[in-house]
């Protein structure tokens, strides 16, 4: 089991910060384990959630921000509609994210760039282009594409589109995405 | 009767390729029930997970634009098919009913939000608005002999205070107009279970591992089908199939339909409105024995 020093490492501006950007009250976690119990991911977190509150409580940053579990969680809203205190646990875990981007920490590089890829084709053509994105992410990480006997029962099924359906508004979308990158230079 | 539409219709990016079969049955079981849809002129992706990971105003705004293309065409009310989807588009109108938040999202934006638009789920429509006991009515080829598995996914109907539909830990919307269609709804405890999201490129070992407890759990209680709502689930579930058969060493060979697929068949509509035949594993054994075998529950 790993230990923390909490008194050594305990960051409170990271505490507030959490909270401002998730709207939530940290300290309303009693620990009774209901979110771990509920999430279905807990088999692949390296922290489960519950525990990751915990750390928020005692100011943890370098230990949320670099884990795994925060790639991983898949806003299933299971803990957030099961927590008896009313917090909104995937709300922390989706803001946990945006800061461990902002850090430019990424525990998950497959999934991380598995989302920017999407979001790539959203900004180039308005819409999700399927077989783009997984041509770039297969690009981008080098990694031969595990899914590749699917390609053929998808194709054959003309459920694949070849082209990208691109939209009259696209330069909207674009443009909201510039927008963000000069408001949050995200 | 004629009615000018009611709804905007926000189909969704996966309509247009992996969920094709998803959009056309709904479209034609809307049209048969006369619910008229009126497709948002130009729509745009709502963002879907990435954009929310990424940032919650960036994840608004995409969404928002959609919104504020339905009110210009004149409507207060978008339903969609797809449960990702709505959970954004509802997550948005949510969070900018704060004004600052709401301020934030406009700058992104070229046509600023004001509110007045509501979003909800084709499936929240059809049932509301038509209901089983009208549905029932209207059944031209009864699905007995049917034993389906009833699976909503995980954020059709969470958290309750966003979604406002159904309930959050046993919906039973799917349930019920299923049993009006004459089919029978076997009882499944993981209704609202993640089936692995949108892992399955990144991370299949979690889609694989996931997908496989919810198809051996429809075995156990002895369900001959599925029966979804959500274009992520059905892929999960239907076109990973065999990677799941492969990781976890079993032989599930379980049709994967959508609601409205079987609404359909049920209405009697034209197989080709329906597209059947892009589910990937085949539910010609299934469908052809409808109706020969009165179900073990409901007999009529
Ligand atoms: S939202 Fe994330 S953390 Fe919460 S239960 Fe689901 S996967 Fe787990
Ligand atoms: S369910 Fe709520 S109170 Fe319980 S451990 Fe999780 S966050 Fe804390």
């Amino acid at each position: 089991m790993q230990v923390i020093k909490i008194s050594h490492s305990k960051n409170t501006d990271f505490m507030a910060q959490v909270e401002r950007e998730s709207g939530q009250n940290l300290s309303l976690c009693y620990q009774c384990g209901n979110c771990t119990a509920g999430c279905p991911y807990t088999f692949v977190y390296d922290i489960p959630v519950s525990k990751i509150m915990r750390l928020l409580q005692t100011g943890q940053k370098d230990a949320v921000l670099s884990c795994h579990s925060i790639w991983l969680c898949a806003t299933c809203e299971s803990c957030t509609t099961r927590c008896p205190n009313d917090i909104d646990v995937a709300r922390i875990m989706d803001v946990l994210r945006h800061m461990a981007r902002r850090e430019g920490r990424v525990a998950e590089r497959t999934v991380k760039v598995f989302w920017d890829e999407f979001l790539n084709s959203v900004r180039k053509h308005g819409r999700a282009f399927e077989l783009g994105i997984v041509a770039s992410y297969v690009g981008k990480t080098g990694r031969f594409w595990t899914d590749m006997e699917l390609g053929p029962k998808a194709l054959l099924k003309g459920k694949l589109a070849f082209k990208p359906h691109d939209i009259k508004g696209k330069q909207e979308v674009a443009k909201i995405f510039e927008r963000f990158k000069e408001e949050y230079g995200g | 009767m004629n009615l000018a539409p009611k709804y905007a219709y926000y189909p969704g990016c996966s309509g247009q390729s992996t969920s094709s079969e998803y959009e056309v049955s709904t479209r034609a079981v809307c049209r048969a029930l006369g619910l008229e849809l009126a497709e948002i002129p130009d729509w745009s992706c709502c963002g879907s997970t990435p954009a929310h990971t990424v940032d919650h105003v960036l994840s608004a705004a995409l969404a928002a634009r959609n919104l504020v293309l339905a009110k210009e065409a004149g409507f207060d009310t978008v339903v969609t098919p797809c449960p990702s989807c709505l959970t954004n588009l509802k997550t948005a109108v949510h969070r900018m009913e704060d004004p600052d938040f709401m301020d934030k999202v406009n700058k992104l934006l070229d046509r600023p939000f004001h509110g007045g638009v509501q979003v909800k789920s084709v499936l929240q429509v059809i049932f509301e608005d038509i209901g089983p006991a009208r549905l029932k009515a209207m059944v031209k080829k009864p699905l007995s002999g049917l034993r389906l598995a009833p699976y909503y996914g995980c954020i059709m109907n969470r958290p309750p205070d966003v979604m406002q539909f159904d309930d959050p830990e046993n919906p039973i919307s799917i349930d019920k107009l299923m049993e009006a269609l004459g089919a029978e709804v076997a009882p499944f405890p993981l209704k609202v279970e993640c089936c692995g999201a949108s892992f399955g490129v990144a991370r299949k070992d979690v889609v694989t591992q996931l997908s496989g407890k919810l198809l051996q759990m429809a075995e156990t209680v002895e369900a001959q089908a599925f029966v979804t709502a959500c274009p992520l689930c059905q892929m999960n579930l239907d076109l990973r199939q065999g990677q799941v058969n492969m990781a976890a060493k079993t032989k599930h060979n379980l049709p994967v339909f959508y609601y409205t697929q079987l609404i359909g068949v049920a209405l009697g509509l034209a197989e080709t409105d329906l597209g059947l035949d892009k589910l990937i594993v085949s539910p010609r054994g299934i469908l052809a024995r409808i109706g020969q075998k009165q179900p073990a529950a409901a007999n009529q």
